[in-house]
């Protein structure tokens, strides 16, 4: 299943509603990795709300995503990580180090904004 | 049909019990019971007597010794004459549910049946002395039961005992790990007590719950209350605060003792990237500065609008 990839403002949200396969999610790692540039975005939010499983492959892949993503100008924000898979992960060794977390959507648009600096009230209303 | 080969293993021990016994034994066994119906009254007041004067069941009064005693003399009696212990291991647990909550020790419940145990058997001393050949077949037909009986009783106490046990450490264990809230955003965490991997795995879902319910950003573990840390403990606090970062929340942990700082550096535990502060006092402050709070007296407000 593809995900799909939403514009909002200068950010790039990836809202993933099932279990990925891995061919999935390197589709997703590199479409994210080709928008982020053609669209100029600032950030990119991976939201995993509806994964209930989080395995060593899906994790390096977020990793991978957030790398590329640096690498290409902007920063990179995993949302939406429930207790049970974090726990599970951490039990597992699958530490997602390096790489931002915030509780869901919308503690990661306030961590964007927070690290390109412009407040996300003025994103929202840009928007409008 | 695994039914019917417990049924049939079952009628193979009694009827092999039976056998083994033969026909002078159960008479025996008869002889045996009826003298024990028949002193009833007098063994029962001998037996309550010996309980008090050993000070056994201390937290029981006289009466209701006497009234235990009967119905354990009976329910024994009983258990000699019929040579099935299902009745007696049911009086046994009925009878631990009602005495473990006052106090009732393991070494009293053995301690009492022992002595009717005793009792019995001097009763028997003094109806068979003069034939000590006879005596000798009735006390071969008397132990082996009697025996039976002090393990049904003990075993039973000591399982209800676990069981009641098991419950309490439930309890507290639930009771011991409250998440709270103090501030928007901000949770505390007083952990109290020893932290075994059981306790730690709940301690970290209850917490990693928290977070969630309550969007919480920051969360103070204070550990005054830990008594002791080892390595295992000390990963699995480490593992705590990784799966709390993973849901977007920062960890601070106050109220690592010197004894525990001291511990966790000579084994050395990486805690490294774990952000420690004195006390419960200086956690939330600290939490407070990264949540954008800032703290000021009333004077200190009216101040600054004077100023401005």
């Amino acid at each position: 299943m593809e995900v799909p990839i939403l514009k909002q403002g200068p950010y790039l949200i990836a809202s993933i509603q099932s279990a990925l396969s891995d061919a999935d999610l390197v589709q997703l790692r590199d479409a994210l990795v080709e928008q982020v540039g053609r669209l100029r975005s600032r950030g990119v939010i991976v939201d995993v709300t509806a994964l209930d499983v989080m395995d060593s492959f899906a994790t390096r892949t977020l990793r991978d995503i957030t790398f590329m993503i640096r690498l290409r100008g902007a920063e990179t924000v995993i949302v939406g990580i429930q207790p049970d898979v974090a726990f599970t992960m951490v039990q597992l060794g699958l530490k997602l180090e390096g790489v931002p977390t915030a509780l869901d959507l919308e503690e990661g648009i306030t961590f964007l904004s927070k690290k390109d600096g412009s407040p996300a009230k003025e994103t929202n209303s840009r928007e409008r | 049909m695994v039914n019917e080969m417990r049924e049939s293993r079952e009628a193979r021990t009694t009827f092999g019990a039976a056998h083994q016994m033969t026909a002078p034994t159960a008479e025996l066994l008869r002889q045996l019971v009826a003298h024990l119906r028949q002193n009833r009254t007098q063994l029962r007041e001998e037996w309550a007597r010996r309980i008090t004067e050993a000070k056994l069941l201390t937290a029981m009064t006289k009466e209701e010794i006497f009234a235990e005693a009967t119905s354990v003399y009976d329910n024994y009696v009983e258990a000699l004459e019929t040579g099935t212990f299902e009745a007696l291991q049911a009086y046994a647990r009925n009878l631990s549910e009602r005495i473990i909550p006052r106090g009732v020790e393991t070494h009293e419940v053995v301690g009492i049946v022992l002595l009717l145990r005793d009792v019995l058997a001097r009763s028997l001393f003094a109806k068979y002395q003069n034939d000590f050949a006879l005596l000798n077949r009735i006390l071969d037909a008397y132990e082996p039961a009697a025996n039976r009986i002090a393990n049904t009783v003990a075993v039973g106490f000591v399982q209800e005992r676990e069981r009641v046990i098991r419950e309490q450490q439930e309890a507290i264990r639930v009771l011991s790990t409250p998440v709270l809230q103090v501030r928007e955003r901000l949770l505390i965490l007083p952990i109290i007590g020893v932290i075994d991997p059981q306790r730690a795995r709940q301690l970290t879902e209850q917490l990693l719950r928290g977070i969630r319910t309550n969007r919480a950003r920051v969360v103070v573990i204070d550990i005054t209350g830990v008594p002791v840390m080892d390595a295992n403990v000390a990963n699995n606090l480490v593992q705590t605060v990784e799966a709390t970062r993973l849901l977007g929340a920062t960890v601070i942990i106050t109220g690592l003792s010197p004894e525990i700082a001291q511990t966790l550096v000579t084994i050395g535990v990486d805690l490294g990237k774990m952000n420690t502060v004195g006390d419960l006092q200086g956690g939330i402050e600290e939490a407070e500065r990264l949540l954008g709070y800032k703290v000021v007296t009333f004077t200190e407000s009216a101040d600054h609008a004077l100023r401005a």
